[in-house]
């Protein structure tokens, strides 16, 4: 069966030769800094669960060191040009697309045959099966590029060197804030949280109640950059006690709804690095190191519009229903 | 009330523009450390629970490394890219005469959201879809109507709006499905609160949203094609004298 740990050994592999290949690239303007810091992130992939709490600390510190205090470097490995490009397009046609649609195919039928077949279940594990069936359809979509394209052994390592450079530290901030919740979370900070905004703001009547916590959702989601550390936090201290219990709100709608006013704070704040920050990135917008980048601003007339009607909408329903 | 340091540590290196990975760690430390203060605490106890919170974060960091999985999309794309996917995709679209940067933008939300809304969310995404696909698409609509090439201004413009119609699709169509994160999130906490509902009564509710989010961004993005037609006619204009 394929787990989890079979699909952390090939991204480990993966960052390894994204490692190697940046030690022996000369031009690379952070050489050693960058293969340090993927090869690290090979160690955490390949050896993270014989580490140790402490062996993963101590990693995460060596980590920030390389990539939280200075600038990485983007490394520009040969590759082909605008006109070999162009003239490839123009022989290979449409054809070209059928690698790219192999990994979302591969990743949704594999994690259904996982569900529903007893060959899917057989081959890949039940937790976190769509990311294994995602990995298993990069793996098949890249052999069948190779078959077909012919480039050099290297290239694909080359190419994947390039992109993941140009993603560079944001590609660790995810984990980071999913870590961090982690120790919110044992420190109790959101049971602290709860009690000061039910202080400050007098819940005296349902709009206001709705109000406060559809804006709670919002902001904590913007700090953590993540809906879900900040669902926890703001429905216990606002959701569930006042919309709910004193004023007689359908909890499944103030939930719903509640986590979508979150969802508003995602599309709004930086700190959610692979929705925000790394398409910036992979995008090359020239604002991309700005905390209101190109994608955050395209992003905030709607987020701004939609976390109104999400107030409206539990307002008007969650009484009613 | 002094765990609250460590988000006040997250807020103020966010406004001092510090490194957010820096920032995480120092909150993440700052956090353990202060929740352990209490009367008669030593120096040397509070030293022993930073260390105990730096390894507690390690053992969060490695149980959330499925976050790097969708990496292994990049060697792909970026063999892909070598051999012309992303001017392909601009020639594909180039041939579709009525489309503009906005109506494809807007039939991509579409069918984002009712592919998430099927739980079909690994269909889109930014390394997979926006980059090669459909920001190339979009803005090789728009060099169409432009004529040749699009002032930088717009082409980031375009880009920005790409990326955004994707999250935009993908989350506000992921939560009507019944087995997404976030609804079994809600479910677990709501039984842990003695509540108990089905993930279908929490996801019908956010159809509702859904369709604002949809007329919401799918209206802007109408308006993004006269944005787009406004400044071309306006560096045309300007070339003209």
């Amino acid at each position: 069966m394929i787990t989890l740990e079979h699909a952390y050994i090939l991204v480990g592999l993966m960052f390894l030769g994204f490692a190697i290949l940046t030690l022996r690239d000369s031009d690379h303007s952070t050489r050693i800094r960058s293969a340090l810091f993927w090869g690290l992130i090979a160690v955490s992939m390949l050896f993270g669960s014989y580490l140790g709490g402490l062996g993963n600390g101590l990693l995460i510190l060596a980590l920030v060191a390389l990539g939280g205090l200075k600038k990485l470097g983007v490394g520009q490995p040969s590759t082909t040009t605008l006109e070999e490009r162009r003239g490839s397009a123009i022989r290979r046609r449409n054809a070209l697309f059928i690698p790219a649609l192999i990994v979302p195919l591969i990743a949704v039928g594999g994690t259904l045959a996982a569900k529903h077949t007893d060959v899917g279940a057989w081959l890949i594990s039940s937790t976190q099966t769509t990311l294994i069936a995602l990995g298993l359809g990069c793996i098949l979509a890249l052999i069948a590029a190779m078959v077909w394209l012919r480039p050099p052994v290297m290239a694909p390592v080359q190419e994947g060197r390039r992109l993941m450079d140009s993603i560079g530290w944001a590609a660790l901030l995810p984990q980071m804030l999913a870590s961090l919740g982690a120790v919110f979370l044992a420190a109790d900070v959101g049971g602290v949280v709860g009690e000061l905004v039910t202080r400050a703001v007098p819940m005296s009547s349902p709009l206001l109640a709705v109000a406060a916590y559809c804006l709670g959702m919002a902001l904590f989601t913007v700090i953590m950059g993540n809906a879900f550390a900040a669902f926890p936090v703001m429905t216990a201290a606002i959701g569930l006690p006042f919309v709910v219990g004193q004023f007689g709100g359908n909890p499944a709608i103030v939930c719903a709804i509640g986590m979508l006013a979150g969802f508003c704070g995602t599309l709004m704040t930086p700190m959610a690095a692979n929705f925000n920050v790394v398409p910036a990135n992979l995008l090359e917008l020239p604002d991309r190191n700005s905390a209101l980048n190109g994608v955050i601003r395209a992003q905030l007339p709607t987020a701004l519009i939609l976390l109104g009607v999400n107030m409206a909408l539990m307002y008007a329903l969650a009484f009613r229903f | 009330m002094l765990v609250l340091l460590g988000i006040a540590v997250v807020v103020a290196g966010f406004v001092a523009r510090i490194n957010p990975l820096l920032v995480i760690l120092i909150a993440a430390i700052v956090t353990g450390v202060t929740a352990a203060v209490a009367p008669g605490v030593d120096v040397r106890a509070l030293a022993r629970a930073g260390v105990d919170t730096l390894a507690a974060f390690g053992d969060a960091f490695n149980d959330n490394r499925y976050f790097h999985i969708t990496w292994l999309v990049l060697p792909v794309i970026g063999l892909l890219e070598r051999a012309g996917l992303q001017e392909r995709a601009r020639m594909l679209i180039a041939q579709v005469r009525v489309a503009t940067a906005g109506r494809l933008l807007l039939s991509y939300l579409l069918v984002r959201q009712l592919t998430s809304a099927l739980g079909l969310t690994s269909l889109g995404g930014h390394p997979q879809m926006v980059r090669p696909l459909v920001a190339p698409m979009a803005e090789g609509a728009a060099e169409v109507q432009a004529g040749g090439d699009l002032p930088d201004k717009i082409r980031f413009r375009i880009r920005g709006m790409s990326a955004a119609t994707d999250n935009i699709g993908l989350f506000f169509g992921e939560d009507i499905f019944i087995a997404i994160g976030s609804i079994v999130l809600m479910v677990g906490f709501l039984e842990q609160a003695g509540i108990i509902v089905e993930p279908l009564q929490l996801s019908v509710w956010a159809i509702p949203t859904a369709i604002a989010a949809f007329a919401i961004h799918g209206a802007r993005l109408l308006l993004f094609d006269r944005e787009i037609r406004r400044a071309l006619a306006a560096r045309s204009a300007e070339a003209g004298q």
